[in-house]
């Protein structure tokens, strides 16, 4: 009885269904005009962040490395999705689809270039090298102001990030990643973080699977990035600076490094917080150093740790404890 | 008295070209020279030992063989290749797998998993395979999950294989490294000290299993141990280092006689206690 296990293929239908009955009830939600349009485009907000925060968790908590360029890669995202949203070459829907995917992969591509002299080297130059990736990526986007805007920021661009869309790609985003982990590749990548010498006599090629992971999460960074783009219309270089990868490093931190339950949880959380707190908004910095500093003092591992949330495995648990207490009912 | 270049080769070997050779391998660190004119010879089902006291260069070496470190001189020929441009992952690929005498397992992750990535070269599916989740994802997890239990069931693990690596006692995060590198499919296996901090029970029954191993795997086993009552009962072959030199070669018999490795390693109190 205890042995109680949902088959595979039952589980992905479970989860398919409750991730669909969670579209259509936001979407529910934020059709019916029961929320005003702060708290519209603050969920959509959380669902750009969620999709930040599960993507800089796979370089920092599963691969344990520690890149500080992630707006950086928000950023080539943004412009080159609104770039080509602008440009108006495709119907609406053919467009945000391909809009997001060369946001992408344009991020991927930045991503695989620098990471591959960054990460063959040992050591801390991850960190450096990213820090100066996403400082470059301002000063070039403020230069080529033709294509980009520059300073003054690129305009009209689509609103495109409907909630469908946006949590959308936060459902494939964390699905991706979690099949990604939950494979020979997903394991090479924790291997790398947990000792890279063994990993390296496991015959473990770590050079690409640490590109691997830094490409994948510059992926979701961009896709994110082209979302942000999509939610407020306007473009300023001055949004994707060094405190906004610091800010998601946080949420990473905060949630637990290597949970992606975590990076969830404390993205949703520190997201809306302001707007809950809207008094408190000027003091969004301080309380957050306090939060990080009180979970570091209770909780080092972060609010999560390393704990994965299933919602199978919950429902197993619960069937297990109902049949559980059925069969000592019987037994007395 | 042997010429402790000439290889020594178990009768079962005699027609089999060696498995792994090294010619005049050294190494220095800055102005130390850690390795120096490491000849060896081994043939594919041979256990061999290598003995000598403490900071003797023997971890060195096996560093050198898996390109943890660069030689600086010499050379090693695996299946008579040269791997001269591999690196540790392409030494592990041509077959050579190895323990640490710092155990260095993937502590966070189960055993099943630590065993898993040993097998991650022995699937084959590729990343978009993984995530869509293809039938040659299902096919090749499956194939290695049971591969990984019955590699498990060696040292009758299976069924700790949930339980975090970090969390097994001494011993068995000795023997769970041991089947980590079986499970990377080596033609020669690098064991480190694997008795170090074992019981004399435990010692025991590592012994039967190093010998179970090669027959079994029909593989060969390179030994660094410090107890000598394993290296005599389980080794066809020893090599002696001291200071980073070869000070002799032969069965072990021939070394326990030996008046060089007495002196050297065993004291010039006598003979060795086993
Ligand atoms: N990376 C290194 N840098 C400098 N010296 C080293 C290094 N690795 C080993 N050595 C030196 O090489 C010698 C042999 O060490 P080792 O191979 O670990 O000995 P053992 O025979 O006990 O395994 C020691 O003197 C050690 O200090
Ligand atoms: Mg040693």
């Amino acid at each position: 009885m205890n042995e109680f296990k949902i088959s595979m293929p039952a589980r992905y239908i479970i989860n398919s269904i409750l991730l669909a009955a969670f579209i259509v009830a936001g979407l529910l939600i934020t059709q019916s005009g029961l929320l005003g349009r702060a708290q519209n485009a603050n969920i959509i907000s959380v669902g750009i962040f969620i999709i930040l925060a599960v993507s800089l968790n796979l370089p920092t908590g599963y691969l344990g490395q520690l890149p500080l360029g992630h707006a950086g890669f928000m950023a080539i995202g943004a412009y080159a999705g609104a770039i080509f949203w602008r440009a108006d070459l495709l119907p609406q829907n053919a467009s945000i689809v391909a809009g997001l995917l060369v946001a992408g992969l344009a991020a991927a591509f930045v991503g695989v270039l620098i990471g591959i002299p960054a990460l063959r080297l040992k050591g801390d130059y991850l960190a450096i090298i990213t820090l100066g990736f996403g400082e470059i990526i301002r000063v070039i986007i403020n230069n080529f102001d033709s294509i980009t805007g520059g300073a003054r920021g690129l305009h009209g661009i689509p609103r495109y990030s409907s909630f469908v869309i946006v949590y959308l790609c936060v459902i494939i985003c964390c699905v991706a990643i979690h099949m990604l982990m939950k494979s020979r590749h997903g394991r090479a990548i924790l291997s790398i973080r947990e000792n890279e010498i063994a990993a390296e006599s496991c015959g473990i090629n770590t050079t690409y699977y640490k590109v691997m992971a830094f490409a994948f999460s510059a992926f979701f960074a961009g896709v994110a990035g082209a979302l942000f783009a999509g939610n407020i219309g306007i473009l300023v270089p001055g949004e994707f600076d060094f405190m906004t990868s610091i800010n998601i490093l946080m949420i990473v931190v905060l949630g637990g490094m290597g949970s992606m339950a975590g990076a969830v949880f404390a993205a949703s959380i520190l997201t809306s917080l302001p707007l809950f707190m809207v008094a408190l908004n000027e003091y969004r910095m301080i309380i957050y150093a306090l939060m990080l500093i009180i979970v570091m003092l209770f909780k080092p591992s972060g609010l999560l740790g390393t704990y994965d949330f299933s919602l199978s495995r919950l429902l197993e648990k619960l069937i297990r404890r109902l049949a559980g207490k059925k069969g000592g009912a019987d037994n007395a | 008295m042997r010429d402790p270049k000439a290889p020594l080769i178990p009768e079962r070997d005699h027609n089999k070209s060696p498995v792994l050779e090294c010619v005049g391998l050294g190494i220095d660190f800055g102005g130390l020279t850690a390795v120096d004119d490491f000849n060896i010879t081994i043939s594919p089902t041979e256990i061999c030992g290598l003995i000598g006291p403490n900071g003797a260069g023997k971890t060195t070496i096996f560093n050198l063989l898996t390109k943890v470190y660069n030689p600086t001189r010499g050379s090693i020929f695996l299946e008579g290749n040269n791997t001269k441009r591999y690196n540790t992952k392409d030494v592990n690929k041509a077959g050579i797998a190895r323990t640490f005498q710092n155990i260095r397992l993937f502590k966070n992750l189960t055993v099943l998993e630590n065993v898993l990535i040993g097998l991650h070269n022995e699937m084959d599916y590729r990343l978009v395979q993984s995530i869509f989740r293809l039938p040659s994802y299902w096919r090749s997890e499956r194939i290695a999950r049971d591969r990984a239990h019955e590699l498990l069931s060696i040292f009758n693990m299976q069924d700790i294989a949930d339980h975090k690596a970090g969390s097994l006692p001494y011993g068995s995060q000795r023997r769970l490294e041991i089947i980590r590198a079986l499970a990377t499919n080596p033609a020669i296996l690098l064991l480190d000290e694997p008795a170090a901090g074992m019981n004399p029970a435990e010692t025991e029954s590592l012994m039967e299993h190093i010998g179970e191993i090669r027959d079994t795997f029909q593989i060969a086993i390179f030994l660094i141990e410090h107890d000598m009552q394993l290296v005599m009962g389980v080794c066809e072959g020893v090599a002696v280092l001291n200071y980073g030199k070869l000070i002799a070669k032969g069965t072990p018999a021939e070394i326990q006689k030996d008046p060089r490795v007495i002196e050297a390693y065993l004291g010039t109190g006598g003979q060795a206690d086993a």
